[in-house]
């Protein structure tokens, strides 16, 4: 049976030579071609994966490893090659990547169609999907960590797209130092995987766990929360998290993309993939699954009181992702993908909903001045209608059918795992909150536009309109796929990933099943209604309750302070060290130091041999002298002490 | 009297007209007389040549006193063409006075 081609390659390589088109040639063509290549490529991307998994429907055997991949790394025993490998989990993650990326790419157009550097935008993101692509295919660690570096690299160059903002380039900055923060874990974890298993092929690694299984715990516990470091930094989840609420200052498109879709899934991702290392570590699913919940909650709370529309989606992510690390840490990785594809659907739809609210109203972000946009922007609104079920947990959205899988996979994972449910119920309860507080200030109401007059103006609501077709589009595509995406069920779902994440430990009784998830629907429509008091009709309730509130409401304004306390615990500090280590180590002593060291001795020497030369000819006739008897005196004691190699050339010199 | 002279009365000469030319060299502050000491330099290591040729039946020594004749001939005819250039320019040929290193 010869082996099926999927040209795997290509997958990465297509939107690769897109970024090479648009990056050197970009700035000199049209718009209309620029667009026509950038949206090209990852489409034919998304074609080729499509093509493997109707293979794959169609019967084909799953994992493919590319054969014939070059060689990068061959140092001993020790090898790493460029390969990639399909198998259920990547295919999963690539059809997510690849067509929601291009949903997004096409939304693109439409947005960014007025923006300056219109070519450099489309390049990056390309160049984004490469590396995206790269890292789901990747056969071993150190590829993946190219991708996951590459990433991150695009990352940064998207959040910072508008040079001429300061607060962008500073974000930027923020997102790569903190997850550098992360890949320094990541690093330190694939030494210690090289230590003790001598390869980084996930393939070998897994067979010589199957082989050996006694694998020391404290070993594994010792990789593992170095890889759980490098997931907390790409997945932004706590401690590494305080870097995506700033990535929102880059255009909406890429939040939708990068920063709520698909990059950030990355971590959880690495776990799901490595999760033969994670199974032997009890402690390190522990970790796993109460950083999550603890982000979960956390970043729900936060995401109450934001006024930023963007900014309520970014802790939104934060939470969500907190969802997928809980449902990895009970062991429930089917379900944790799960939600990340549905995920990747309803959260990519909310900020391209958003992105489309912006530029409805010409570039305004808070929603204290949005309101009443439903007769204004219908499709806008009744997609994010479907994205706000979907992500509260509503039945028959897709934000249900995943959320309820991660819950009840806790719910049967021990006492600890009871309070995690506990704290994810509550979390669900917050979630549909915010959710329905932001619908309910950006799209009913009247419009707040104009009560807020500071010098431009009336409302932007009075003008606001709906966004072109090209914007409109992926919308609906994308809420279909909120409504519908979770319709599969987690038993087929998990049932498909099985050969990779294992045997799901799950659902025994339907009852309790049943019985969860009504309670997490009830929950949902609780936070409805909440929303609905409080900010249904006038906001008077809200205003009320923020009153009797207020040292709480403080607090989670100002986002438990964390970034003020990392200024000061590690921002500072290490700034301090920096600038004595460059400043007065490196520059003073080290680069003057050196230079004035070194002028000195030349300098002086300079000094000292001028004097030698002082076109005296007798003291040249006196060194002259001098050196001869030197050399006189020399071959006397060499012969009369016995050196006897020196002495048998003078004698031989002699004779 | 038909005893030959010890060799080594032959090097102590030698020896004791090098020296002298040394510290001609060293001391002398005319150019011509810095010259002499070179000459009597040369031809103190001659006769120690010559001595050690005669002694040791080598023929070798003697043909490197040729060799060393010829250069110190040509060393001269080089050498007072020089002093004779330098005294032209500056008139003098105190030694202590022409370190300028150029003409």
């Amino acid at each position: 049976m010869n082996e099926p081609m999927l040209f795997l390659p290509l997958i990465a390589l297509f939107p690769f030579a897109g970024f090479l088109l648009n990056g050197l040639f970009g700035s000199r063509l049209p718009k209309a071609i620029v667009s026509t290549i950038a949206l090209l490529f990852p489409l034919l991307s998304f074609a080729v994966v499509a093509r493997a998994a109707w293979m794959v429907h169609g019967g084909m055997l799953l994992p493919v490893a590319e054969s014939g991949a070059p060689t990068w790394i061959a140092v001993g025993g020790f090898h790493v090659g460029f390969q990639f490998v399909l198998d259920q989990l990547s295919l999963v993650m690539l059809l997510v990547v690849t067509g929601v990326g291009f949903l997004i790419h096409l939304y693109s157009v439409g947005y960014m169609e007025h923006e300056q550097g219109y070519w450099r935008y489309f390049a990056y993101l390309n160049l984004f999907l490469f590396f995206m692509t790269v890292l789901v295919l990747a056969g071993n660690y150190l590829l993946m960590f190219v991708g996951w570096e590459g990433v991150g690299l695009a990352s940064y160059l998207l959040i910072g797209f508008y040079i001429d903002r300061k607060s962008a380039g500073d974000a930027g900055k923020k997102a790569f130092v903190v997850n550098r923060v992360g890949d320094f874990g990541f690093l330190i974890g694939m030494f210690l995987l090289i230590a003790n298993f001598g390869t980084l092929n996930f393939h070998r690694i897994g067979t010589q766990l199957a082989g050996h299984p006694a694998i020391s715990g404290a070993t594994a516990t010792l990789i593992c929360l170095c890889l759980i470091l490098g997931a907390t930094g790409k997945s932004a989840q706590i401690p590494l998290y305080i870097w995506l609420p700033d990535a929102m200052e880059g255009p909406t498109p890429v939040s939708a993309l990068i920063h709520a879709a698909t990059m950030v899934t990355a971590g959880v991702y690495m776990i799901a993939r490595t999760h033969a290392l994670f199974d032997l570590s009890p402690t390190a699913m522990m970790v796993v699954a109460v950083v999550g919940t603890a982000t979960a909650f956390f970043a729900a709370t936060v995401a109450m009181v934001q006024t930023d529309i963007k900014r309520v989606l970014a802790y939104s992510t934060i939470s969500q992702l907190g969802y997928m690390f809980l449902g990895c840490g009970v062991g429930a990785y089917s379900a944790a993908v799960f939600h990340l594809m549905t995920h990747a659907f309803f959260k990519a739809l909310l900020f391209l909903a958003a992105g489309s609210v912006i530029h409805g109203l010409s570039g305004e972000q808070d929603m204290r001045r949005m309101g009443g946009l439903r007769k204004a922007m219908p499709v806008t609104f009744w997609t994010m209608t479907a994205a706000v079920l979907a992500i509260s947990g509503f039945f028959p959205f897709a934000g249900f059918f995943s959320k309820d899988a991660i819950l009840a996979a806790a719910f049967q994972h021990g006492t600890l795992g009871k309070a995690l449910w506990t704290v994810g119920l509550i979390t669900a309860l917050l979630t549909s909150f915010y959710m329905f507080r932001l619908w309910y200030l950006t799209f009913l109401g009247e419009s707040r536009g104009a009560a807020h007059q500071d010098g431009h103006g009336d409302g932007h609501a009075a003008h606001a309109h709906e966004s072109p077709w090209i914007m409109l589009l992926p919308l609906v595509v994308l809420a279909l796929l909120s409504v519908t995406g979770g319709w599969i069920g987690i038993e087929r779902f998990a049932g498909f990933l099985e050969p990779v994440t294992g045997q799901a430990a799950m659902v025994d009784a339907g009852h309790t099943e049943l019985f969860l998830s009504v309670l997490a629907v009830l929950v949902a429509a609780l936070g409805w209604f909440l929303a609905h008091l409080f900010f249904g009709r006038d906001g008077e309730a809200a205003a009320q309750a923020a009153q009797s509130l207020a040292p709480i409401r403080r607090l989670l304004q100002g986002k438990y302070w964390i970034d003020e306390i990392y200024t000061a615990l590690i921002v500072r500090p290490v700034q301090w060290l920096a600038r004595f280590v460059l400043g007065w180590l490196g520059e003073w002593t080290l680069v003057r130091g050196s230079a004035w060291l070194m002028s000195g001795v030349v300098g002086l020497s300079g000094e000292l041999l001028r004097r030698w030369q002082s076109g005296n000819l007798r003291s040249y006739a006196a060194w002259l002298a001098a050196g001869a008897a030197a050399l006189l005196l020399f071959a006397l004691a060499g012969t009369l002490l016995g050196l006897n190699g020196f002495a048998d050339s003078i004698h031989w010199a002699v004779r | 009297m038909n005893t030959p002279v010890p060799a080594d009365w032959y090097l102590l000469l030698s020896a004791a007209l090098f020296t002298m030319g040394v510290i001609g060299f060293l001391s002398k502050r005319s150019l011509i007389t810095v010259f002499m000491s070179i000459e009597l330099m040369l031809n103190a290591v001659n006769l120690s040549f010559v001595t050690f040729a005669h002694e040791w039946h080598a023929v070798k020594g003697q043909i490197f006193v040729f060799f060393v004749m010829m250069v110190a001939a040509a060393e001269a005819a080089v050498g007072l063409a020089i002093i004779i250039a330098i005294f032209r320019v500056r008139g003098t040929l105190t030694v202590d006075q022409i370190d300028r290193m150029k003409l």
